[in-house]
């Protein structure tokens, strides 16, 4: 059953006709040829669909793209606003090399930017000791609160020491210098 | 997946009247279990209704101090919000043990109690379930039993609920508000999902196009509570066994007042673990009367081939908990 909906997709009005089991992911990466989302489960499972809804970081596999007609989405193609500019989150994966094959890492910076203004406005996390206070992201909870982005080429080392570096720039050198390029 | 209409109901009683007239019609929450099992073709809905946006989505405080939420909150927002943080911690913990950040976002309180079962044979549409399929046989009891009941299963279904959060609700004597077409009726959390029996394809006592559209807490602080999760990886996995317990203890420390503890991972509805607390009632807050208590209630835990392990498991995040949670547990 087809309905037609539109989306704004990193900046751009984008207008489309759906069929109704199209998820959101299928419609950006098929659909518009917006292919920075990746496809790596389907399930839920594994993050690289990761993207922004509503500023909000998803899954876009599991969100029926009918069901969110008139959304904002962000992708890792629009993190940075356009003009070819990188997000602050990027240029850290990118200093840090926190990535191998690349797979995983639009899900991964669109997951890192919703992770850390969740962590913003205070959500706490299953390993926040002090629920309630300001959250300090020490690398017990950048790990926590980033579980739902594996990466099958283990660059997690990186990943944690990129996000730490975007969260608190001035603290780049740090307590675990483990993801310091060499 | 197989084709479907798809709208947004204006309200709650145009949702209901909407899927109770078409068998073929489900309700759409964040869609995260629901769109999955779409895809698997375990689920092949006609009609989606969606939900998910209806004015169900505050939490907010009732004149006699319940708290009440909303069925659309998103787990995420109920995690975090201060009245829970505050009031009723266990809920809060076991919501962020379960799925991942960017699930909570989407996953409805609605959506996350009626989620279905992780059984892998239902999961798998190629493989008989009696879930699934009534009648078809059950391929977990002499097959993949790791993750499978320990209580309250039956010949035709060994398969366990897989919510973290529905176990704290369960152990805060939670109460759900259920919209039909004859009106509204609410039902103690611990009643609204049922064991297999002869049954197993009815997860709950909801009838079709019944709808949930809040939970309410009851009130006054219950700050002396904790969840505990036992699972394969340190984090983004299901439960093996987990523990919601609420504690009082009298005012002078050395009893017991009340207790409420709930089981996940352990049978086909969250578990209240009320012969423990029989015995643990007005009992001294020791480690060998947690032990006594946990022994108690698994007492009538029946393993399978795989997941014998859960009965000791079980006990001992029982003992955990409540060592925890009195501060105490020395010798005694
Ligand atoms: C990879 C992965 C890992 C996960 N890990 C965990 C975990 O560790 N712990 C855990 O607890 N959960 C976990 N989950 C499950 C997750 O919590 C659920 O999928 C989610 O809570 C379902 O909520 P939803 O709003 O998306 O429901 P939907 O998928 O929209 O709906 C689920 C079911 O509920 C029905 N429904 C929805 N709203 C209502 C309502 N208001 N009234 C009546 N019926 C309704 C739907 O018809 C459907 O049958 C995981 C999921 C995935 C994909
Ligand atoms: S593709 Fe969406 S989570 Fe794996
Ligand atoms: S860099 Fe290859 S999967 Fe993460």
């Amino acid at each position: 059953m087809d309905k037609r909906i539109s989306l704004l997709v990193d900046g751009e009005e984008r207008t489309l006709t759906v069929d109704t089991r199209t998820t959101l992911l299928d419609s950006l990466r098929d659909r518009l040829g917006v292919t920075s989302p990746k496809k790596g489960c389907d399930h839920g499972q594994c993050g690289a669909c990761t993207v922004l809804l509503g500023g909000r970081r998803v899954n876009s596999c599991l969100v029926l793209a009918v069901a969110h007609d008139g959304a904002e989405v962000v992708t890792a193609a629009g993190l940075g606003g356009g003009g070819g500019e990188l997000h602050p989150v990027q240029e850290a994966f990118l200093a840090r090399d926190a990535l191998q094959c690349g797979f995983c890492t639009p899900g991964q910076v669109c997951s890192a930017v919703g992770m850390l203004q969740e962590a913003a406005t205070g959500q706490p996390s299953h390993v926040t000791a002090d629920p309630g206070r300001a959250v300090e992201l020490d690398d017990a909870e950048i790990r926590e609160r980033m579980s739902g982005n594996l990466c099958r080429c283990g660059a997690y080392v990186n990943i944690v020491a990129a996000i730490r570096d975007a969260a608190d720039p001035g603290r780049t050198s740090g307590t675990a210098s483990a993801g310091a390029r060499p | 997946m197989r084709p479907f209409d798809y709208q947004q109901a204006p309200d709650a009683t145009a949702a209901v009247a909407t899927v109770a007239r078409r068998p073929g019609a489900m309700f759409l929450g964040g869609g995260t279990n629901l769109v999955d099992l779409m895809k698997l073709g375990v689920a092949t809905p006609e009609l989606l209704v969606d939900v998910s946006r209806l004015p169900l989505d505050t939490v907010a405080e009732l004149p006699d101090g319940r708290v009440r939420i909303g069925a659309a909150v998103p787990n995420s927002d109920l995690a975090a919000h201060p009245l829970i943080l505050q009031r009723y911690p266990v809920l809060s913990q076991a919501l962020l043990s379960g799925a991942s950040g960017q699930l909570r976002n989407l996953a409805t309180t609605g959506g996350n109690l009626l989620q279905r079962t992780r059984c892998p044979y239902f999961q798998d549409a190629s493989l008989p379930c009696n879930k699934r399929e009534p009648g078809s046989g059950c391929p977990a009891r002499g097959g993949y039993s790791r993750n499978h009941a320990i209580l309250g299963a039956s010949d035709s279904c060994v398969a366990v609920h897989p919510s973290d959060m529905a176990v704290a609700l369960a152990a805060l004597d939670a109460t759900v508000v259920i919209l039909g077409p004859g009106g509204e009726r609410t039902l103690p959390l611990t009643e609204l999902h049922r064991l297999p029996g002869a049954e197993p394809e009815r997860d709950t006592v909801l009838a079709h196009g019944e709808l949930v559209t809040a939970v309410d807490l009851p009130p006054g602080s219950h700050r002396r509570s904790a969840y505990r999760k036992v699972r394969d990886r340190a984090s983004f996995a299901f439960a093996l066994v987990s523990v919601a317990a609420v504690v009082e203890l009298a005012d002078d420390g050395g009893t017991i007042a009340g207790v409420r503890i709930a089981l996940g991972g352990v049978a086909h509805k969250p578990w209240r673990a009320e012969r423990a607390e029989e015995l643990l009632r007005g009992a001294q807050p020791t480690e060998t009367n947690f032990g006594r208590a946990a022994a108690a209630e698994l007492d009538a835990a029946v393993a399978l081939a795989g997941n014998a392990f859960k009965i000791p498991l079980a006990a001992n995040a029982m003992v955990a908990v409540l060592r925890d949670l009195t501060g105490r547990g020395g010798n005694g």
